[in-house]
């Protein structure tokens, strides 16, 4: 038998109603991937990352991250077992400033009692210092766009762009080994978009991330991606390279429509 | 980076931040303060606060230090609990003032003649304080799945039952109503400092102070860990928290138990200097204060709720029975001034309606004279050295019985008119509404002053509260954008 991979849905089903957004979905992603979800609006992309990061419960199914079935677990220790998400419709920590943003995300590995913090003793110190280092080292990551200026100032002062990307910082500092990222480049001009294909190569090869990534981009999409999977209404319709998937005909009637159909 | 220096290029983002700084740049005296707020470490504030504190009782008369200086205090710790819940957590807890009553009650009970028992404070502190966090953590626990409105909705409907159970349900324990009902528990000990009475007021003060002091500390150090900044993310958006490994149900839990725990402290002590506690004491208006409080200093702000406490106790105070009507009545023009100096803006357009409101009220006051000595003959009340100032500006009639009423009326309708028009008409007709409410002080409010304290407090939180909705040193709260 092969090594199971870092993580795999197998055959998940979840429907609101009657309507089937996962309809028996398998997918896998190996250590080290950098692997794209595509397909046309409400194809149920959004709602794999709903159902991996325990937002959703599924119907039926198993969703197994490091060897074990995580179905079930509160969201919040889904992220502390190593899966964390950026959200496509920004979720920040607005009236927050932006390291504080970040220092925020560290909850879940850290220690230190409430006792110990209103005490101020050793180890509440010494944590503290670690966090604040860990977000400094987290928005270094993305250079001069979040520089130390930024820092301090709230979350909402930021603009679009830097909003997304103080959203990855977040979900960089929880110490994940699996990055959910919802459409990153969403609303950015060219230039952006084009830094942003680079960084997501970065966050593999220097931050060490399996990368499972939503977008809509086509050039991002073939810039960044491993192998990409399609879906439509909940089921997926293609995978493999990035010209597979796009030369592949039910990709291309699902987002066009079926060629001479009324 | 060659050209230009060390400056900026334009477009480029430290320039753009620069640029949003500048105009994010709060002017004015609200700005000042803000200013003051940012510039002064927080360790340099707590000394500050602790000298002049402390110095307090050295010169202000017993009588004014229990009205002044206790009751501040005891609305500084009381604040501080619940800008826990409501200001880092972001739960609406309307229930909250229970907690108080439950912390007091029961010092009240293990540490009075009810009983007999007489526990010393060092034990009857930390029992009291525990059984307080853990009826918060009760509570909490039903309500932690309820959001917002729903919250407030169960957390009232508790506050309200404990002021029932307290009156009128009053079990028989051991022989004895255990609540004392209507009249409540007295003879209560006073706090004790490992056997050391604290009798006077002046050691009561103090050592409240010092216990204000310490939460001071405790909460500024817990507001800057993994936990403060964990409620506060919480506050922003619990699913978004709760996706970064936050335990969202677990913190909301620990809120409601720690605010509990300090109104159950706070409850301790204001039991002990009382000597004796009812329910009346913590019923619904002790809860708008200490909301007033919170909000007024400006929402999960440690300094913000020191300075509301100070605001809202003192012009409380100030407003008393017992104090003169000159008191209210400088009140009432002040806030009208601050109101002006506060919304109108450049310094010219205040100047004009200042000068305007006084040379209407010679004019008008002059006509009305003309027409008939009547109308301006009547007695200024209480005026003291203000007492010609008013009887020569502002028409008092003597007889017309009407005219008080009609200009309550007219008033309300100018205040109405002037929140829907805008521009210069607004500060036109701005002149007569501002002579118009001193009208009204003079001929209606100044003869029922129980009536005008709760108007003028009321006018002075809408006021403060329209002016600077994020409170005075809170920041400007953006929900979405």
């Amino acid at each position: 038998m092969t090594k199971e991979p870092l993580f795999e849905l197998r055959e998940v089903s979840k429907s609101f109603g009657g309507l089937n957004v996962a309809d028996e979905l398998s997918l896998h992603v190996d250590e080290g991937e950098i692997v794209s979800l595509i397909g046309p609006n409400g194809a149920g992309k959004t709602t794999v990352f709903n159902l991996v990061t325990g937002i959703y419960r599924p119907d039926s199914g198993e969703i197994r991250f490091e060897g074990r079935n995580i179905v079930g677990l509160a969201p919040h220790k889904i992220t502390q077992l190593g899966i964390a998400r950026t959200f496509q419709t920004l979720r920040l920590f607005l009236n927050m400033t932006v390291k504080e943003n970040v220092m925020a995300a560290a909850y879940g590995h850290t220690r230190s009692t409430v006792v110990e913090a209103i005490f101020r003793l050793p180890r509440a110190r010494r944590e503290e210092r670690e966090i604040a280092q860990l977000a400094e080292e987290k928005l270094a990551f993305f250079g001069q766009r979040l520089a130390g200026y930024r820092h301090d100032q709230q979350a909402y002062n930021l603009s679009y762009a830097n909003r997304r990307r103080l959203e990855i910082a977040r979900a960089m500092a929880t110490n994940p080994r699996l990055l959910l990222l919802d459409e990153p480049a969403a609303g950015m001009n060219p230039a952006e978009t084009h830094e942003l294909t680079e960084l997501v190569g970065r966050l593999r090869t220097d931050g060490g991330y399996t990368v499972l990534v939503i977008e809509h981009d086509m050039h991002v999409v073939e810039g960044i991606s491993d192998r990409v999977i399609a879906l439509d209404h909940g089921v997926k319709i293609a995978e493999g390279s990035f010209e597979q998937v796009a030369t592949n005909d039910r990709v291309i009637e699902a987002y066009l429509g079926l060629r001479g159909a009324a | 980076m060659e050209a230009g220096g060390d400056k900026p290029r334009v477009g480029v983002d430290e320039w753009v931040a620069n640029v949003e700084g500048r105009l994010e740049r709060r002017t004015g005296f609200a700005g000042l303060a803000r200013r003051i707020d940012e510039f002064v470490p927080p360790w340099t504030r707590l000394v500050l606060f602790a000298v002049i504190a402390a110095s307090l009782p050295l010169w202000m008369g017993r009588g004014d230090l229990f009205a002044y200086g206790i009751f501040t205090l005891v609305y500084v710790l009381l604040g501080l609990g619940l800008n826990i819940v409501v200001g880092y957590a972001g739960l609406l807890d309307l229930g909250y003032v229970a907690f108080f009553g439950f912390g007091a009650y029961f010092y009240a009970l293990l540490s009075s003649e009810h009983y007999g028992l007489h526990w010393p404070s060092a034990v009857s502190f930390p029992v009291v304080v525990v059984s307080t966090a853990l009826l918060g953590l009760v509570l909490g626990i039903p309500s932690r799945r309820l959001l917002g409105d729903y919250l407030a909705i169960v957390t009232l409907f508790f506050g309200q039952a404990f002021v029932v159970f307290v009156n009128a349900a009053n079990p028989t324990v051991r022989g004895k109503g255990l609540t004392g009902g209507p009249n409540g528990i007295a003879d209560i000990d006073p706090n004790d400092l490992f056997g050391y009475e604290l009798t006077t007021r002046r050691q009561q003060y103090w050592f409240i102070l010092a216990v204000v002091l310490l939460v001071l500390i405790g909460l500024h150090f817990l507001s800057e860990s993994r936990t403060g900044r964990a409620w506060r993310a919480l506050r922003e958006d619990p699913l978004a928290a709760e996706a970064m490994s936050i335990p969202v149900n677990r913190l909301k839990l620990m809120a409601f138990a720690f605010g509990a725990g300090i109104a159950g402290l706070t409850g301790c002590i204001f039991a002990a200097v009382l000597t004796a506690v009812t329910s009346g004491n913590f019923a619904l208006p002790i809860l708008i204060t200490i909301y007033a409080i919170v909000i007024l200093g400006g929402i999960g702000s440690l300094t913000g709720v020191v300075i509301g406490a100070i605001v809202i106790n003192v012009s409380f105070q100030f407003l008393a029975p017992e104090n003169p009507q000159n008191n209210a009545r400088i009140l009432f023009y002040a806030v009208i001034v601050l109101l002006l100096v506060l919304s109108l803006r450049p310094w010219w357009r205040l100047a004009a309606v200042l000068g305007g409101t006084i040379a209407f009220g010679l004019v008008a006051h002059t006509l009305a004279e003309a027409i008939s000595p009547s109308w301006t003959a009547g007695p200024v009340v209480e005026g003291g050295r203000f007492a010609h100032v008013i009887s020569d500006w502002v028409i008092i009639p003597a007889g017309h019985e009407r005219f008080a009423n009609v200009a309550y009326i007219a008033l309300i309708v100018a205040v109405l008119a002037v929140t829907r028009i805008h521009g210069w008409w607004r500060t036109l007709l701005l002149i007569p509404t501002v002579y118009l409410a001193a009208v009204v002080w003079e001929t209606s409010f100044v003869e029922q002053p129980a009536v005008a304290r709760w108007i003028l407090f009321g006018a002075l939180l809408v006021t403060l509260m329209t002016v600077r909705p994020q409170g005075l040193l809170g920041t400007p709260r953006v929900e979405i954008v």
